[in-house]
């Protein structure tokens, strides 16, 4: 008995990457304390749900990390179009709330597709170059461009503009480096700032429209759209290098910042540690994302690199996107930062695209053999 | 194998570019987390105090206490404004969903009428809609709970513990008093520019919503407001208070103790009972104002919690005027009360002797015009106190007409008339003291500025383009029963610090000297105890137990073309009826001028009101109710009369203004 357990220990251990074990847990351990200092008030509830939802979330990655890159890779294809048959179910018979259509309801639980949209597109695509990877032609890139943009179309028609640039950027760094020729995406970017114009008009949704106005000028609307990104400031601001200590910030206690322990939880964390709290966790995303790039270049297959490094700027473009917006530089997305929003399906995502990176590194020996 | 070959090449190429795209990545990601810690040391560094403030700001809510007003009370402690809590019932409009709606079911809980609803609409207009507007004041306890028990089904709507300005004596030196009521746009354009003037003293009206409007409420504001306390209460988003941060208690209003003494203020309203007139009675040797009445008077209770429309309407359509402060604003022609002064003048200027007689033949001849004297065929043998005790017109205008206009108004203004005494409550007028200058000034057509000889015969007697308000009349006699010591009125004698109780005196220094004789001075308070011994204030004064001086006066109001002045006109073309009197003789204590609109003679109706005043003031007997009128004598009453102006047989008779 002993033995097997001791066994079965040794085997996660041998799928376990430690530097990105100690990140992950790390950056959990932060994230506790910042939702406890913005729920703390409205009683302990949410913070017993969010230990719950870390030990699943861990319980998974370990689980993913057992699986070989390999039994993964088989498995893409059917994610992606399970995601997709998802997707097009929503835009069928979806839940409304809010205004968009982005649920699909199983009876008990309301699920969100696009949420697994967001491993399942750059699987898919690793999966896609490593298929045809000797015979990589243009052609292919166009194909991968289709696989990118059916879902990534059907995701902004919920509306969800957000979740569909995550969704299209997870999709475009597999294709970045499966090696898109630099002219195809300098023209690319030229023709998307001709064609911002009409984006704007036809496109974009008057609430999007106002988000991107609000990020410009927030003084416009001070207690409209504008009233989050003044909140986060003056948390941010008024936090100052030391920050007011925690559980010490005015601006989280009394209610000031609003999603503060959701979208806006960067705002508590800066108000109450500072910039040496804000800039110690950019440390720690930095180390977490510089990692899966090890590992990525380490990688032994066409389809672990690409996943790889895909993964890895996923979560730098989370942790930018989410601060950046809370900061006040990028505009208002329903994006929460990695590992420290309170929320349950978010972590699952997360820790199931850290399990991958382990799987990848801890089965690279087995490869080469 | 050269297949293989190839494919390695391949892939080794793959794996070289995938490795300079993952160096690219890294760039970008140095770059982008570079650009964020870069915004976040902007906010957190440069803009740190920025929004430190703003973040303090977002969480203090600074809410005002407003101090207790300051008391008033008379000389005797009686108490003339003061203060009380209450309850009352108040909509602030923009948390409301249906202004109208929620009164109307306020209404069924709350007895609330239709004159409330219509100052309450009134109020409206006036605030702003996120104030808190009341709507009933004045609640029972019993209300309060009825209210209090369905108060979630009213946002917007609260019951408010507030102070209220309570005037006890009612209508009692109401004008004198004054009231306080709410600020209006003028209000505080004048406490901006008070705070302007005085950056040393602490004006601030933070959550003060009544402010004194007339009277001493007004002249004496700043002293009576106090300093607004201050509450540091730390809020949620929601507005919720969560902590008092810190309490800075606010200090009361200082007291204003008051020359005037209520009771004797009492006996002289009720002298006038319902006539119209004022009355100021004056301490000489200091200028404090015992009473101060203008009849009829309001209630400034009704203006306290915002006057109601058919209140407001009710003052402003009463004929009788009773906003009108007829003691220091309205000026009307002195008449005989003039001619002490007219006397003192010629003396001081050294024109006449007090021994200088003439022999009045009942008129006055002057450039070709007849000024007649009341009495037909004249006083006879008139000698300066003689002039004084009859009220000779014809001695006077012989005495004008000698002085000139200039010396007399020269003499005029030197001992207070045409010029704002200085009493200690605004709204005075400076009455009108003519003269070539003040007719220049006046009019604008050359023919009308010009001064004619004619014109300077009748100031004489006290009539013409004269005009004095009481108050002047009144500080003009004091001025010279001083021997020239001028008192500047006032009717605070002191304030009282409320923290400390340590009373600050209104300053009794002499404001300037007048040369004056004293035997001068003496010699006129000679001739006017002779009119109440034995001339025209000798019936009101008859039998009193102290010694006393007087002058009566008429001022006309409407010409009679001739006619023998007989007392029975039609009430309101009746002359104003005046009397200047002091007591008693030697040491004046003190000094009253009286008028009477349309009151006919002085003899008859304001010497009586001295009379009493005087009773009360020197004897402390009271005569309550209005002052019975001394039936006038033919000829006593005549004596006084104001003179037709006649020219030669058909010319046009000399208006008035």
């Amino acid at each position: 008995m002993l033995f097997y357990l001791r066994r079965q220990f040794l085997r996660i251990r041998a799928h376990l990457d430690m530097p990105l074990f100690i990140i992950v847990l790390l950056l959990m351990g932060v994230g506790l304390v910042t939702v406890y200092s913005a729920t703390h008030s409205v009683g302990v509830g949410r913070l017993d749900r969010q230990i719950i939802n870390m030990l699943i979330a861990l319980a998974i990655m370990l689980a993913v990390a057992q699986a070989a890159p390999q039994k993964i890779m088989r498995y893409a294809p059917l994610f992606y179009f399970a995601g997709l048959a998802l997707l097009i179910g929503v835009a069928l018979f979806g839940v409304t709330a809010n205004g968009s259509r982005r649920w699909l309801s199983l009876g008990v639980v309301n699920i969100q597709p696009s949420e697994i949209m967001k491993i399942a597109m750059p699987l898919m695509l690793a999966w896609f170059f490593h298929k045809c990877e000797a015979e990589l032609k243009l052609r292919h890139f166009a194909i991968a461009l289709c696989i990118l943009l059916l879902p990534t179309l059907l995701i902004l028609k919920q509306p969800d503009l957000g979740t569909s640039l995550l969704v299209g950027a997870a999709g475009f760094f597999v294709i970045f480096f499966a090696g898109l020729p630099w002219k195809i995406m300098l023209g690319a970017a030229l023709s998307a700032i001709a064609a911002l114009p009409l984006l704007w008009n036809f496109v974009m949704h008057d609430y999007q429209r106002r988000r991107v106005l609000t990020l410009l000028d927030p003084g416009s609307d001070p207690l409209g759209a504008g009233y989050h990104i003044i909140q986060s400031s003056i948390a941010i601001g008024s936090g100052g290098v030391f920050g007011k200590g925690w559980l010490k910030g005015t601006q989280t206690q009394l209610e000031f910042i609003p999603e503060k322990h959701t979208d806006f939880i960067f705002a508590v964390l800066s108000e109450e540690w500072g910039l040496l709290g804000g800039g110690l966790l950019l440390l720690l995303f930095l180390a977490l994302v510089g990692r899966g790039l090890m590992i990525a270049a380490a990688a032994p297959t066409l389809f672990s690199r690409l996943l790889a490094a895909a993964i890895s700027l996923i979560l730098f473009l989370y942790a930018f996107v989410n601060m950046g917006m809370v900061s006040g530089i990028l505009p208002v997305v329903g994006v929460p930062l990695p590992f420290i929003s309170y929320g349950g399906t978010a972590l699952v995502t997360l820790t199931l695209g850290i399990g991958i990176l382990m799987s990848i590194h801890t089965h690279r020996m087995l490869v080469k053999k | 194998m050269n297949r293989n070959m190839n494919d390695f090449q391949h892939s080794q190429q793959e794996l070289t570019q995938f490795r300079r795209r993952l160096l690219f990545a890294v760039l970008g990601v140095f770059l982008l987390f570079g650009a964020l810690f870069a915004r976040l040391a902007y906010l957190q560094v440069f803009l740190h105090d920025y929004y430190s403030t703003r973040a303090e700001s977002n969480r203090i809510s600074l809410s005002p206490i407003t101090p207790n007003r300051g008391n008033i009370t008379d000389r005797n402690g009686v108490v003339l404004a003061r203060n009380y809590s209450a309850f009352t019932l108040e909509i602030t409009p923009d948390q409301t969903r249906d202004l109208e709606a929620t009164i109307d079911a306020l209404s069924e809980l709350i007895d609330i009428q239709a004159k409330d609803r219509r100052r309450f609409k009134r109020l409206l207009e006036e605030a702003k809609t996120f104030e808190s507007i009341p709507i009933r004041t004045r609640l029972t306890d019993e209300e309060v709970a009825r209210f209090t028990a369905r108060r979630y089904l009213f946002p917007g709507v609260d019951v408010k513990a507030r102070l209220f300005r309570q005037y006890p004596e009612g209508a009692l030196a109401a004008h004198a008093i004054g009231y306080i009521s709410r600020i209006n746009d003028n209000d505080l354009a004048w406490l901006e520019q008070e705070a302007a003037e005085h950056p040393d003293r602490n004006i601030n009206y933070k959550g003060t919503t009544l402010i004194g409007k007339i009277g001493l409420e007004k002249e004496y504001e700043l002293e009576l407001h106090g300093v607004t306390g201050y509450e540091q209460i730390e809020v949620d988003a929601a507005g919720r208070a969560v902590r008092v941060l810190s309490h800075t208690a606010p200090v009361p209003g200082n007291n204003l103790v008051l020359t005037l003494d209520a009771a004797l203020q009492k006996t002289a309203e009720a002298a006038f009972g319902q006539r119209r007139g004022a009355l100021v009675a004056l301490d000489p040797r200091d200028g404090a104002v015992l009473a101060l009445v203008s009849n009829p008077a309001f209630d400034p209770n009704l203006f306290v919690d915002g006057i109601r429309f058919d209140d407001w309407d009710e003052l402003n359509a009463n004929p009788d005027k009773p906003m009108l402060n007829r003691a220091i604003y309205s000026a009307y022609p002195p008449g005989s009360t003039f001619k002490p002064l007219m006397a003192l003048a010629a003396l001081s200027q050294g024109r006449r002797k007090a021994s200088y007689t003439i022999s009045d033949p009942g008129f006055f001849s002057f450039g070709g015009r007849l000024f007649m004297d009341d009495k037909a065929g004249g006083h006879g043998s008139v000698d300066m106190e003689k002039s004084i005790i009859v009220s000779c017109n014809t001695y006077y205008y012989h005495l004008a007409n000698d002085l000139g206009i200039d010396a007399i108004a020269r003499f005029m203004g030197e001992i207070g008339l045409g010029a704002r005494t200085g009493i200690d409550i605004p709204g005075e007028s400076e009455g009108v003291l003519p003269s070539p200058e003040w007719k220049a000034r006046r009019f604008k057509s050359r023919e009308q500025q010009k001064w004619y000889a004619g014109e300077t015969i009748s100031v004489g007697i006290g009539q013409g383009y004269n005009a004095y308000t009481p108050l002047q009349m009144a500080h003009a006699l004091a001025n010279v029963l001083n021997y020239g010591r001028v008192f500047p009125p006032h009717l605070v004698d002191a304030v009282t610090e409320s923290g400390t109780g340590a009373a600050r005196k209104v300053s009794a220094a002499p404001a300037r000297q007048i040369p004056l004789n004293p035997e001068h001075v003496d010699f006129i308070k000679r001739a006017m105890a002779g009119v109440n011994r034995e001339g025209t204030g000798a019936r009101a004064f008859a039998n009193a137990p102290y010694t006393s001086g007087g002058k009566t006066g008429t001022a006309q109001v409407y010409s009679l073309k001739g006619q023998r002045y007989a007392g029975r006109s039609k009430e309101r073309l009746r002359d104003h009826s005046w009397f200047v009197a002091f007591a008693p003789l030697e040491e004046p204590r003190i000094v009253v001028a009286v008028l009477v609109e349309n009151g006919g003679f002085g003899s008859q109706s304001a010497a009586p009101i001295a009379r009493q005043v005087f009773d009360y003031y020197l004897l402390g007997k009271d005569s309550a109710g209005p002052a019975p009128e001394v039936a006038a004598s033919a000829d006593e009453g005549a004596l006084d009369a104001a003179p037709p102006i006649l020219s030669p047989a058909g010319a046009q008779h000399a208006v008035l203004p």
